[in-house]
């Protein structure tokens, strides 16, 4: 069978299009790189959505944990503080199991217990409440004289807010951001390795890795082809995020400008 | 089976609901559960000094002055960096046992003339099996164990590795350079000089490091130890009378509701005690914090 077949068979595997049964002996180079390349697809949609929706439940949450007022501020500070204080994969299988107990209360609920959206809202939730708390410290990191100009120039309330304050916060947190995207995307591999169930076996990359070595007992192949195809996506990552960041400080003179720092510490 | 702990509990299904809650929490497998609590206590308790020790292994060697040393120890903190962890526990796990077994194989089954890999199997000589097939099961959870911790300890050890690195350049320059001005050498240098005086740059990123950990420790699920985890899949999944004498349904998100407060508690501990170590170390040093202190303490400004 020639590399191109198993392109045409596996390539959307993860999705359920394309061949139904899974390689099960003398697996090739060319299926694991397929069938990892095509369970990428899952993390990238994890990854790319929980980001984009968490990105505005995040600035709510930084302006919340910032207010003055204990009804907006407790709320907020209490789900980060959840968030952030407790192991991802255990919310996983936490929402997971509370996802199914409520599917015998309504209907309603069945779409959540399967990982497109039931993983999806965990990782919508986890990555607002990181970000929220990047965002928090970006917003009582605004220089005050930024803030007194905008006064000094009659801004106030949502135009303050929507031309002053919001744009500063996203340019002093965009380093740390680009950091929370990046975890962010390996966090999405802990998706099928929770409560989740990959259903007909559509999984992510990490999970037909892990497929090949059970199968081959051999972790040197698959392992290292999912390092390369993160690194990929990581570099992305960092290059999307760069184009943004040079825009956010485009009005800076070049000097004050901070170039993106990448720096690892972070795991769920 | 075990015997009840309450004399009342042979009969589980007579019981008034508080009695029958007691019994059903202790029984055997809820002692189980209780322990496996313990068991991530003492990963945590070894893996934190082992992964500090492979950390300043590899931030030693990356400022080593002989290139290859330091290529290792920069290679090996930044290849962390792209590639989920989780990637990288289930990569280890698998790769050190056949690790071991391989080097026992090379050295105790010499003639040895097959391969070791055939097909999808890897096959070593019975003697060189870790742990030997006839071993009780005990060694064999330990065994498990003691590769989670190693490779704990790794993946780490690549991370503290960062933080110590960062820790040591930000040490200010002048420090060593009058060091040297003394005549210390470079290797005293580095002892009595740098290594002391690091702790409070790493600090803030050594326990960001330990909550990290700490968060990290389900993922021992993952590599076959029988963890908390396991044990709230096992306990909460619903029983029938059958098979046990307490029956009940789907409980596992109470169990899991109980792991998440367990962690909660456990993450705002640490936290609590992390601030006090980190105000005591700032203490007299010549950082912003250690600055304030002495502000504060009405020194002279």
């Amino acid at each position: 069978m020639s590399c191109w077949q198993t392109v045409q068979d596996y390539g959307l595997r993860a999705i359920g299009i394309g061949e139904r049964l899974l390689p099960r002996d003398d697996f090739t180079l060319c299926q694991q790189f397929t069938l990892i390349g095509s369970g990428m697809m899952w993390n990238i949609y994890f990854g790319l959505l929980a980001l984009l929706a968490g990105f505005f439940l995040a600035t709510a949450l930084a302006v919340g944990k910032s207010s003055r007022h204990r009804l907006l501020r407790k709320p907020a500070e209490w789900f980060i503080f959840v968030f952030r204080g407790s192991p991802l994969f255990i919310q996983f299988f936490f929402a997971y199991f509370l996802f199914l107990s409520l599917k015998g209360v309504s209907p309603f609920f069945d779409a959540f217990t399967s990982a497109w959206l039931g993983a999806l809202v965990v990782l919508f939730f986890n990555t607002a409440a990181y970000s929220g708390e990047i965002f928090y410290g970006a917003l009582l990191s605004i220089p005050r004289g930024d803030l007194e100009a905008a006064d000094a120039y009659g801004f106030t309330g949502w135009n303050k807010f929507r031309k002053i304050t919001w744009p500063t916060m996203l340019r002093l947190a965009w380093p740390a951001y680009t950091n929370e995207a990046i975890f962010l995307f390996h966090a999405t591999t802990l998706v099928f390795f929770s409560g989740f169930p990959a259903r007909q076996q559509r999984g992510d990359a990490l999970y037909y890795a892990s497929y090949f070595a059970d199968k081959t007992f051999n972790p040197f192949i698959p392992y290292p082809i999912l390092a390369m195809y993160f690194i990929l996506l990581t570099l992305t990552v960092v290059s999307v995020f760069g184009l943004i960041n040079k825009r956010l400080n485009r009005h800076l003179p070049t000097e004050r400008r901070r170039p993106l720092r990448i720096r690892p510490n972070l795991l769920r | 089976m075990r015997p009840a702990i309450f004399s009342v509990c042979s009969d589980p299904s007579t019981l008034p609901q508080w009695q029958w809650f007691a019994c059903y929490l202790t029984t055997g497998k809820h002692l189980a559960f209780y322990g496996s609590f313990g068991v991530v206590l003492l990963l945590l308790a070894i893996t934190a000094p082992a992964a500090l020790l492979f950390g300043f292994g590899a931030a030693a060697s990356a400022r080593s002055h002989f290139a290859p040393l330091s290529w290792l120890g920069k290679l090996y903190i930044a290849i962390v960096r792209g590639v989920p962890d989780i990637a990288f526990f289930l990569f280890f796990v698998i790769a050190l046992d056949q690790g071991f077994e391989w080097l026992r194989h090379e050295i105790k089954c010499p003639d040895w003339d097959q391969p070791i890999r055939q097909g999808n199997d890897f096959v070593v000589c019975p003697a060189a099996k870790l742990p030997l097939g006839t071993a009780p099961q005990w060694v064999h959870e330990t065994y498990g164990f003691f590769l989670a911790v190693l490779t704990f300890a790794i993946v780490f050890g690549a991370f503290a590795g960062n933080v110590l690195y960062g820790a040591m350049r930000a040490v200010p320059r002048p420090q060593i350079e009058t060091a040297e001005a003394y005549g210390m050498s470079h290797r005293q240098a580095f002892w009595r000089i740098l290594v002391p005086q690091m702790w409070v740059y790493a600090l803030p990123g050594l326990s960001n490091l330990w909550m990290v950990l700490i968060k990290a420790t389900p993922l021992l699920f993952l590599l076959g130890v029988e963890d908390i985890v396991y044990w709230a899949r096992e306990l909460g999944g619903s029983k029938t009378a059958r098979f046990t004498d307490y029956p009940h349904g789907d409980w596992r998100m109470w169990y899991f509701l109980v792991l998440l407060v367990f962690y909660l508690v456990f993450t705002r501990l640490s936290e609590m005690v992390l601030t006090r170590i980190m105000r005591r170390l700032s203490h007299g040093q010549a950082t912003a914090a250690g600055e304030a202190q002495r502000r504060s303490a009405g020194g002279p400004p």
